[in-house]
């Protein structure tokens, strides 16, 4: 077998890979639904905006913190920018300006709070999550906007295919912003000068500032980024949902970071790649989807869903110790 | 700004002393008052406003006492509410198919219902146990597992129904008084006390602190701390239990989603009154007394006419604030003491 192959199973994404090709080969030959091009559309499209969020949180956990504010965040961007897109007319990048905007600035707010207060990131997100849901919810009193302007309804999609029975298949506004997202995080973490600090910070946080990398800085650069990815993924949920409600998308955090943490982001910091989270995001994206095409009723996919997570973690945790007694084994 | 100071190792331990912040919410507490009293006066201090604090204090308190515990350990315990809600159905369940008719059958079902609801969350908390203790996945995640398999559970077997007709003295102890006390409130003073004395007094409880501080260290010392995670997380499903029967109780129904939104705020609570949420320090006595302030606040906004999701933002921005306060305190006083 060859060198990378090897290496390649034994890593976490390799094991993570196996599982998911194996869950999709028998779900293609279980169900003649799963394995066609307009479940894959559909997929793409309903998942797109956990996926974003993950690929955001994952920079976060990287960095050795946490957020769970971010469905908060995303609630209040989605619901200012179609607020005023109705008002006004803004446009496209009016609206994409606001929703990054108000998602950054939360994030900045997050980053403010954990870097002064001396409260660890999970107390101060889970605090942030009521400030900002609690007065979304105060300033809207829970009203949802069911019409958006036409032009963001309609949306933008390329049609790439079309078949025999004269079904068009369009790449949409929700892929392009999924695919934008892991691409977007893939390089800042493993091209970028800020990528090698973000690790460096979440692995060991006291060598980090003795080499001089700054710890605020990059914080504030981390929470940003995962307010800005929260903004742009309200953006496209709100388009693909074609109305706003305050209180769909609190209550998600948790599902988001079951995804990323099967993909092998470690919650200590300093772990973890892009290609897992996708393969975490597909692990639960086509259970979920898969029990629904076998006929499984609804209600019992998310006790599956906390058996696979249950599974998962237990698995990674046995691998870690294995790998800990190899490693005290080669030092005695 | 953080560049310049030298790294601190034990810093979360030593920003976020339990005693300080005992002083800081009682002067909170107090300046409370004062400004409900001049904005409110009688409307909030006469019998029916402070009643209908104590019947609605007491759920959120005991859910808090099941989410200190593990905190107190250095973990969390994510699962408290799916926990709470299956072993209410589990007693719900019971009390609807056999426990209906009258005579000494119906009380040995009763008995029973109440047996399987402790019996579910002994199931779930030594599964919790074991998987974080032995396996060692960190209790985030493991919690986060079997809270979503707990609730997935319960969601499937009511397919998200509702359960409700219970024997009377549910209904007594959820909407009952003695001596003009809600039962719910007697209830949560029966279980708070306890608790408060076990974690601050017995070997258990010290052992769940010093866990809580260093791990390593306690387990160099010869306790073997895999058995103390395991009580740990038992003792916190056990708790979740009480806290769903006491939901049952005062709704009169169960169901596989209700009190979700409690989860986050249980933490919340927690590190309000001083439970270090890294683990180690904190007091039953300072989580009474956050719960007490939570609860002022959002009496208050109530009758303030004041929407319920303005009180949840204040609730996070009381955390934040008296976070805050904290560490304005610890600057000044240095130069208070060079004076």
């Amino acid at each position: 077998m060859p060198e990378f192959l090897k290496r390649g199973l034994h890593s976490h994404e390799g094991k993570l890979l196996l599982v998911v090709l194996a869950l999709i080969v028998f779900l293609s030959v279980a169900t003649p639904s799963f394995f066609t091009l307009q479940n894959l559309v559909d997929l793409l499209t309903s998942y797109a905006f956990s996926g974003m969020l993950a690929a955001g949180l994952l920079v976060v956990l990287i960095s050795g913190g946490i957020d769970i504010s971010f469905t908060a965040s995303a609630s209040v961007a989605q619901y200012v920018a179609m607020t005023v897109a109705n008002a006004y007319h803004i446009g496209w990048l009016g609206v994409i300006g606001i929703c990054g905007g108000v998602g950054i600035a939360c994030g900045l707010l997050n980053a403010l709070l954990i870097g002064t207060l001396g409260l660890s990131s999970i107390i101060v997100t889970i605090a942030t999550l009521n400030v900002f849901f609690g007065l979304l919810m105060f300033a809207t009193h829970g009203n949802e906007i069911f019409s958006l302007p036409d032009w963001f309804v309609n949306g933008a999609s390329w049609v790439v295919y079309t078949d025999k029975n004269e079904t068009p298949y369009a790449f949409n506004l929700q892929m392009l912003g999924l695919i934008s997202a892991f691409v977007l995080t893939a390089i800042i973490l493993t091209r970028t000068n800020i990528g090698r600090q973000i690790y460096a910070l979440g692995s060991n946080k006291d060598a980090a500032q003795r080499v001089g990398i700054k710890v605020f800085r990059i914080n504030l650069l981390v929470y940003g980024y995962m307010g800005f990815v929260a903004g742009m993924a309200s953006l496209i949920q709100a388009q693909d949902a074609q109305s706003v409600s305050p209180n769909a998308l609190v209550g998600r955090e948790l599902d988001v970071l079951a995804a990323v943490v099967l993909g092998g982001a470690s919650l200590t910091g300093g772990v973890g790649t892009v290609s897992g989270t996708i393969l975490g995001v597909m692990l639960l994206a086509c259970l979920e989807n898969g029990l629904l095409l076998l006929g499984v009723p609804s209600y019992w996919s998310q006790c599956f869903t906390g058996a696979v997570i249950l599974i998962a973690v237990s698995a990674l945790a046995i691998e870690r110790q294995r790998h800990r007694a190899a490693a005290r084994r080669v030092m005695a | 700004m953080t560049s310049n100071t030298p790294p601190r190792p034990a810093a979360s331990t030593a920003r976020f002393r339990p005693s300080p912040v005992l002083a800081r919410l009682s002067v909170l507490f107090v300046a409370l008052l004062i400004l409900f009293a001049l904005l409110l006066g009688e409307r909030l201090f006469n019998a029916t406003a402070i009643r209908s604090m104590a019947f609605q204090l007491p759920e959120l308190g005991v859910l808090s006492l099941a989410m200190m515990i593990p905190l107190l350990s250095g973990g969390l315990d994510l699962s408290i509410i799916a926990t709470a809600n299956l072993s209410a159905l589990a007693a719900a369940y019971i009390f609807t198919h056999f426990g209906t008719g009258g005579g000494t059958g119906a009380v040995v079902w009763h008995i029973v219902a109440l047996v399987a609801a402790f019996g579910v969350a002994g199931a779930i908390g030594l599964l919790n146990g074991m998987v974080i203790a032995y396996l060692g996945v960190s209790p985030i995640l493991a919690t986060l597992g079997t809270m979503t398999f707990v609730k997935g559970v319960a969601v499937g077997l009511t397919h998200g129904g509702v359960i409700s007709g219970f024997p009377s003295f549910m209904v007594f102890i959820g909407n009952g008084s003695l001596l003009h006390v809600p039962v719910v409130l007697i209830v949560f003073v029966l279980v708070a006390i306890p608790v408060g004395v076990m974690l601050a007094r017995s070997p258990f409880g010290q052992k769940v602190a010093m866990l809580g501080s260093n791990e390593q260290a306690v387990r160099y010392s010869g306790i073997d701390t895999r058995r103390v995670l395991v009580r740990v997380y038992l003792l916190s499903a056990l708790l979740s239990a009480v806290a769903g029967l006491l939901m049952m109780a005062r709704f009169n129904s169960a169901n596989a989603a209700y009190g979700e939104s409690y989860l986050l705020i249980t933490i919340l609570a927690a590190v309000l009154g001083g439970v270090d949420p890294a683990g180690g320090f904190g007091r039953v006595s300072g989580l009474v007394l956050s719960l007490i302030v939570l609860q002022l606040v959002s009496t208050a906004a109530n009758l303030l006419n004041i929407s319920q999701f303005l009180s949840l933002a204040l609730w996070g921005a009381v955390l934040l604030g008296v976070a805050g306060v904290g560490r304005v305190w610890a600057s000044l006083r240095p130069m208070l003491k060079r004076r």
